[in-house]
């Protein structure tokens, strides 16, 4: 479904929510789904245990054929159930706790600084997408993983192909391909002498434990890349295009800094990018909203549905950067719920704050519903954004 | 009010030391939370219930 206008969910999900909003639908591969539009309906399902994330189920209702990302590997964290993904979620979410990533704030600060820094070289009209948006949060996670930065332009490619609904089954098997034979090298080499970084650690406390797993590592480094590249740079794009498009809401920020925080957390529900990566496959039969969902059938919780919920945010589709509301399912819920998210809350406030003190007269280069928006893409965005400024 | 966790059910998702960090902090090594203090009143009680609630886990709770 598209959406309504660059920002707004289509509005097929109101009339859906209001109307029936547990609902079956047929999905582009041919299989059927029910679809949750409730916030509360979405939380409760991804709360409960009784639904898998067991994408290499044959009856999982994935939206493209998943096959070759299956055939490439070992389940990564988003796929596991329990007992598994407990265990392997805590051996690396200590890499991601609040205060690591205060500690990590400095360099993230460097980092945005120096981009804006490049942006301002480019010249008018720079492009902010290939200046700001792809390589903040690209330089961030490579540096948290240790994964050499000249790389970046070779992930980038490969991983916006993997996410775009139009790659072909072949190509993203190529993608997949590509990724894994250089994470496998590289893991490879810090298995012979361990740096001082994400993967280095994981690697020292595999050992400690004495559960040595190679290809746990590499599908660990697949999942953090690309999850690090796609999400936080199309929340960056979309962030700015919104902020300057509502001037009173952007002249509360500048205002008081202390407002950004809230100003994330309400653009994270505004735009709620990843609105399909909430996908479940029940294993038992199980009530929700009052309708009997059984063990087999598959299930959307459609995140961006449930954020626009009115039962919950007083006129949803409205920006209101005071609203703050943290409730919002922007990340997802339950045992998978986004394992980067404080990462990417830090890496937003710091880029808008310093952007817009920055640069105070930032304008979009071309009128907003002509700019490129990746309307068939898992993780919604923008491809480019021509922006001037003096 | 009594602040209970369920280190067990914890994912590690920080949403409890956002919320209210001179009550929850995070273990160094696995990332689950940690209570810093169960006793807890007035406007830091109502902060709790607030995490409580955003908790994804269900890993938090409270009695009186
Ligand atoms: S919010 Fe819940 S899951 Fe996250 S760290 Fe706190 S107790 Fe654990």
């Amino acid at each position: 479904m598209e959406r309504r206008c660059p920002y707004a969910p289509p509005a097929e999900y109101d009339r859906i929510r209001a109307e029936n909003p547990v609902t079956q639908v047929e999905l582009p591969t041919g299989k059927r789904a029910w679809v949750l539009t409730r916030h509360e309906d979405v939380r409760a399902m991804l709360a409960d245990p009784r639904f898998s994330s067991d994408r290499a189920n044959p009856r999982f209702p994935t939206l493209v054929d998943n096959t070759p990302m299956r055939a490439a590997f070992k389940p990564s964290l988003i796929s596991m159930d329990p007992p598994e993904h407990g265990p392997a979620r805590r051996a690396v979410v200590g890499e991601f706790t609040v205060r690591r990533m205060e500690a990590l704030r400095p360099r993230i600060q460097e980092i945005v600084d120096q981009a804006i820094d490049d942006l301002l070289a480019a010249g008018e009209p720079a492009d902010l997408v290939t200046h700001l948006s792809l390589p903040v949060p690209s330089l961030v996670i490579c540096e948290l993983l240790g994964v050499p930065y000249a790389d970046h332009e070779f992930f980038q490619l490969h991983s916006g192909r993997l996410l775009s609904r139009d790659t072909s089954p072949e190509d993203r098997r190529h993608s997949v391909d590509q990724l894994t034979s250089y994470l496998d090298k590289l893991i490879v080499e810090k298995e012979a002498a361990p740096t001082d970084d994400l993967l280095g650690r994981q690697i020292l406390k595999q050992r400690e434990e004495d559960n040595v797993d190679h290809e746990a590592l590499v599908s660990l480094a697949f999942l953090l890349l690309i999850a690090g590249h796609e999400t936080t740079a199309n929340m960056i794009s979309l962030g700015v295009v919104a902020l300057i498009e509502h001037p009173e809401q952007l002249a509360l920020l500048r205002e008081d800094p202390g407002v950004t925080l809230s100003a994330v957390e309400e653009l994270l529900r505004y735009f709620t990018i990843a609105e399909v990566a909430t996908t479940r496959l029940a294993v038992e039969d199980v009530e929700i909203g009052g309708v009997r969902i059984k063990a087999g059938e598959g299930v959307i919780g459609l995140s961006n549905a449930a954020n626009h919920d009115p039962a919950v945010y007083e006129r949803p589709d409205e920006l209101d950067i005071a609203r703050g509301a943290r409730n919002h399912v922007a990340f997802g819920f339950g045992a998978h719920q986004c394992l980067g998210q404080n990462l990417a809350r830090m890496e937003l406030q710091i880029v808008f704050d310093t952007l817009f003190r920055r640069v105070p007269s930032l304008r979009i280069a071309k009128p907003v519903d002509e700019l490129d928006y990746k309307r068939n893409a898992t993780v919604y965005g923008l491809h480019s954004l021509p922006v001037t400024w003096s | 009010m009594r602040v209970i966790t369920d280190v067990d059910r914890c994912v590690g998702a920080g949403q409890c030391v956002l919320t209210e960090p001179s009550v929850f902090d995070q273990r160094e090594e696995d990332g689950t939370v940690l209570l810093l203090t169960d006793e807890v009143r007035g406007e830091t009680a109502e902060r709790v219930r607030e995490a409580t609630h955003l908790c994804p886990a269900q890993a938090l709770s409270t009695s009186d």
